[in-house]
């Protein structure tokens, strides 16, 4: 009754939050078409014919959806009357190109133009101009008649898909977004995000097979086919899913958090400048934990000062006056970076990774201080180190800090130093919490936890015993604020035990009053603390 | 067609504040109000080699232009010093709606 695909789930990265359940529908680019040229006039009209429509299709699309789609597809309009591009296209087919031809090969170049880009906003715009080459050259090919047949409340799986074709589809049933590329920064995701569409991205290479699918973007999973107990589970998240958001909603507006009359603090963790998008990163207070691992994914090698800056000064000019904790690179362990972590090492996770990698490699570490330095004068910026072992380790990253201030203000560049902290997350650095002369500490619970129970945090095997509320990863947690609250030093804890609603009363009883997590639990978070505060029970 | 405004060149400065550089929506209307002269204009990044066509939005796109960046602006033709004082306050004035 079911095919190979039945009950296979498939994880990607959440685009924008939501479930759906229904048919699954694929859809394909569509320009495999053949299509025969014609003489060096009748191309040259073809290719005016072809915009023209295109033209007019968008603009009819930009007039139905307004708002932000709108200006999305101004973009693409702007393209279309921008002469240099045009004129250029029109002159390959004066020589001979088929109308075609010269299309995609003058669109393909500004694609890979902005693939290259390191920035991810521009990145994601190739997109847009993938949809627009697409639109002209499916005209061209006689298809411009040709609209999506897509049932309502279908999930609808693509490689990738423009903005103009996610518009065209009718989301007014709801349904939802499967795409095996793609990109939680693109327009789509900001139009399925202004929607409520769910979507999940970068889910892979799923076989062509399955009548209806699970979409779960909480948890960025696609279950094909699903089983009667996948769907009762699917049922049970998006419930669960749907009453927490209704009540925490309410308490998320609310200015602060606060336990047994005390202040908690409660901010964001962001693994890249895009996570701030998210709706609800505004009622965070700060943000406790920015990784810069992200930086170190590009194919060109390690980021260059710049391109640093302006991911550093993009978190701070969101955060505006709040609070920005910036984590120096955090490569090694599990997080192998090629060029830059040490290959063969039999242990990696008590290997060359964190501050001692960075020590071990001045020229890459340098040039982030550098941008953190700038980036320093423009917020209240704080700089922590991770992988802390001993004070000689937080001194030698501090005078390396401190050099590099200098040169810039010789230099003339606006600089910096900023707070430094450290992460607290080797068990010896947790122990001797006093011998560090660090302006901060914030706690690594998922490594610390696993360096004090002796267990990989990745092997499933150990699963059981790796249990982060065990007497002695709490005895460590305790220490560490009673450490910041004796000495007046602000102690905070950002890893996954600070979005675990199980965990949330040991921390508060530990001393902790400030914790990190990711924005899409950050309602929740507030909503657990606020119950305890008030005596009851976690729900 | 020959003005005695052509052949001058008006230039001007202008620091863009536009939170992530100029991305599409600012040079949609860069390009939008651009269109509306009759002058050459051109733009670059301050001390950048090439001047690029301020009416092309593919080209301004492609300029990448950075927040905090300074933006060179020439212009030559009958309405060249209106052109570089709008286009001067449009940046500056961060890409408001209305002046669209």
């Amino acid at each position: 009754m079911q095919g190979g695909a039945a009950g296979l789930a498939y994880r990607g990265r959440t685009a924008s939050i939501g479930f759906a359940h229904g048919p699954l529908v694929r859809v394909d680019s569509g320009t495999n078409g053949k299509r025969v040229a014609g003489t060096l006039v009748e191309e040259a009209l073809a290719l005016r014919h072809a915009i023209d429509i295109a033209s007019g299709q968008i603009a009819e699309l930009a007039a139905i959806a307004g708002g932000e789609a709108a200006q999305i597809l101004e973009f693409q309009v702007a393209l279309l009357e921008d002469e240099d591009l045009i004129e250029a296209i029109f002159a390959a087919v004066g020589e001979g190109d088929p109308a075609d031809v010269a299309w995609r090969l003058a669109l393909d170049a500004q694609i890979a133009d902005y693939d290259s880009a390191e920035d991810d906003y521009l990145k994601a715009r190739s997109s847009d101009l993938a949809d627009l080459r697409d639109r002209v050259i499916t005209i061209l090919r006689g298809g411009e008649g040709q609209s999506l047949k897509i049932p309502s409340g279908a999930i609808v799986c693509a490689d990738d898909l423009p903005p103009s074709r996610f518009l065209e589809i009718d989301w007014s049933a709801g349904g939802g977004l499967a795409l095996l590329r793609g990109s939680p920064t693109s327009h789509v995701a900001m139009l399925a995000r202004a929607r409520s569409i769910p979507m999940v991205v970068q889910l892979g290479a799923i076989p062509k097979v399955g009548a209806t699918a699970l979409l779960d973007g909480e948890g960025g999973t696609l279950e094909l086919d699903p089983s009667a107990e996948q769907v009762r589970l699917f049922e049970k998240r998006r419930e669960s899913h749907r009453k927490i958001r209704a009540s925490a909603r309410a308490i998320l507006r609310r200015p602060t958090a606060s336990w047994r009359g005390e202040r908690i603090k409660l901010f964001i963790n962001i693994q890249a400048v895009g996570d701030l998008e998210h709706a609800d990163a505004q009622y965070a207070d700060g943000i406790g934990l920015m990784r810069t691992e992200f930086l170190l994914t590009q194919r060109s090698g390690p980021p260059d000062e710049e391109t640093q800056f302006q991911a550093y000064d993009a978190a701070m000019r969101w955060a505006d006056r709040r609070p920005v904790t910036i984590r120096t690179f955090d490569a090694g362990g599990d997080k192998p970076v090629p060029g830059f972590t040490l290959e063969g090492e039999a242990n990696p996770f008590l290997g060359v990774r964190g501050l001692r990698l960075c020590l071990a490699r001045p020229e890459i570490f340098v040039t982030q201080l550098r941008a953190l330095a700038r980036a320093a004068v423009r917020g209240n910026l704080k700089v922590m180190f991770p992988m802390v072992t001993s004070a000689d380790e937080l001194e030698a990253g501090r005078k390396l800090f401190a050099d590099v201030v200098q040169r810039l203000q010789a230099d003339g560049v606006a600089a910096m130093l900023p707070e430094l902290g450290i992460m607290v997350e080797v068990p010896a650095a947790a122990l001797a919490v006093a011998s560090f002369k660090a302006s901060f500490f914030s706690i690594g619970s998922n490594d610390l936890a696993q360096y004090v129970l002796a267990c990989d945090r990745s092997n499933g095997a150990l699963a059981p015993l790796m249990d982060p509320l065990h007497p002695a990863v709490l005895e460590l947690i305790a220490r560490t604020a009673e450490h910041g609250r004796r000495a007046g030093m602000s102690v905070s804890l950002c890893g996954d035990m600070a979005s675990d609603p199980r965990c949330l009363p040991a921390l508060l009883n530990c001393g902790l009053r400030e914790l990190s997590v990711n924005a899409s639990t950050l309602a929740q978070v507030k909503q657990t603390i606020d119950r305890l505060s008030s005596g009851g029970g976690l729900g | 067609m020959l003005d005695k405004a052509d052949g001058q060149i008006f230039t001007g400065n202008v620091r863009l504040v536009h939170a992530v550089g100029m991305h599409a929506r600012p040079a949609v209307k860069l390009t939008k109000l651009a269109k509306k002269f009759q002058a050459q204009i051109s733009v670059r990044v301050a001390g950048a080699d090439e001047w690029i066509n301020a009416k092309s939005v593919a080209k301004i796109m492609a300029m990448r232009a950075a927040h905090g960046s300074t933006i060179e602006i020439k212009a030559s033709g009958s309405d060249a010093e209106a052109a570089v004082a709008t286009l001067v306050n449009l940046i500056a004035a961060d890409f408001p709606d209305e002046a669209s």
